[in-house]
């Protein structure tokens, strides 16, 4: 965990505009993206924009990094894969963030979205970030 | 026919950004969009930074950038008639935006044809060949897409003539 860069993270400009939230009970975290009209991409549909589904994907994924270890700064993203399965609409968006693998440089995420059912996603991130394990003292000795 | 899209796309253009809310809220702006290729730009602004201690652009900014650079080459590929939708949008973030520059994406429709475009972009914040980000989208004319376009060409067509 840690909790000082998930506070940055969140605080950055644009998160902060965002109004994206993270709701966490015990080591499992939701991130809600409430929704407001600037988020539409398409108001004829209408429906939300790709961007603003993939940006809070991304959003999602780097707090779960910093939720789930200790590091030393903010996860930087090295590339993501969206995947929008269906339109997403002119309401909340919830998203959760599965850790497949987090090594000493790289972590790989999956982040799955959805609205109204859980089992009916409207977008899925995965993707690679370089992270900085915060290093413990025996580590840091080897290193 | 290519003189045909050409006027199209130069009638729609105006609402590149100004018919999308979420384009209006980043600042985005069409730079150009020909058949088959449109080039769009972030500005560099506070308010859009994700990392405060390096003052770079979040992610976020660029993937919106692209995805809409992007959509906006498929619908130029498509003969500027149909939005499409993203169906996925892979990108490779080569390095960040510096602080302070403005982001442009090239978008370029490679094909589309029946109801899918594929599409690549780069997004640089000056030079070129020396890119921040790569892109690569598949696009779909959707049934909620042609659905939608049809009601405002309708509404349209009605509002020009009443």
């Amino acid at each position: 965990m840690s909790r000082a860069l998930i506070e940055t993270l969140m605080s950055a400009p644009y998160v902060a505009r965002f109004g994206v939230r993270l709701d966490q009970r015990g080591n499992e975290l939701t991130g809600v993206l409430p929704f407001e009209d600037h988020l539409v991409g398409n108001p004829l549909i209408p429906a939300l924009h790709g961007g603003a589904v993939g940006a809070f994907l991304e959003i999602v994924a780097s707090a779960s990094l910093l939720a789930s270890q200790p590091l030393d700064r903010l996860p930087k993203p090295i590339d993501v894969a969206i995947d929008y399965l269906r339109p997403a609409r002119a309401q909340d968006v919830y998203a959760r963030a599965v850790v497949a693998r987090s090594g000493r440089r790289v972590a790989n995420v999956r982040v799955e979205a959805w609205q109204n059912r859980i089992d009916a996603p409207v977008a899925t991130l995965h993707g690679h970030f370089l992270i900085t394990p915060a290093r413990s003292d025996s580590e840091a000795d080897s290193a | 026919m290519t003189d045909d899209i050409q006027s199209r796309l130069d009638s729609i253009a105006p609402l590149i950004v100004t018919g999308s809310p979420h384009a209006v809220a980043l600042g985005l702006s069409l730079v150009s969009l020909t058949p088959g290729k449109a080039v769009m730009r972030a500005r560099y602004d506070e308010s859009l930074i994700g990392d405060p201690d390096a003052g770079t652009l979040h992610g976020g900014v660029i993937t919106a950038l692209l995805d809409h650079a992007c959509g906006m080459a498929a619908f130029a590929g498509f003969g500027a008639r149909d939005t499409p939708s993203t169906l996925d949008l892979r990108i490779d973030y080569l390095r960040s935006a510096k602080p302070g520059l403005d982001v442009t994406a090239e978008a370029r429709s490679l094909k589309s044809h029946g109801l899918v475009a594929f599409v690549r972009a780069t997004a640089h914040d000056g030079d070129p060949e020396d890119p921040v980000a790569i892109a690569q989208a598949a696009f779909m004319i959707t049934k909620a897409s042609k659905a939608a376009q049809e009601r405002a060409r309708r509404d349209y067509t009605e509002g020009r003539m009443s």
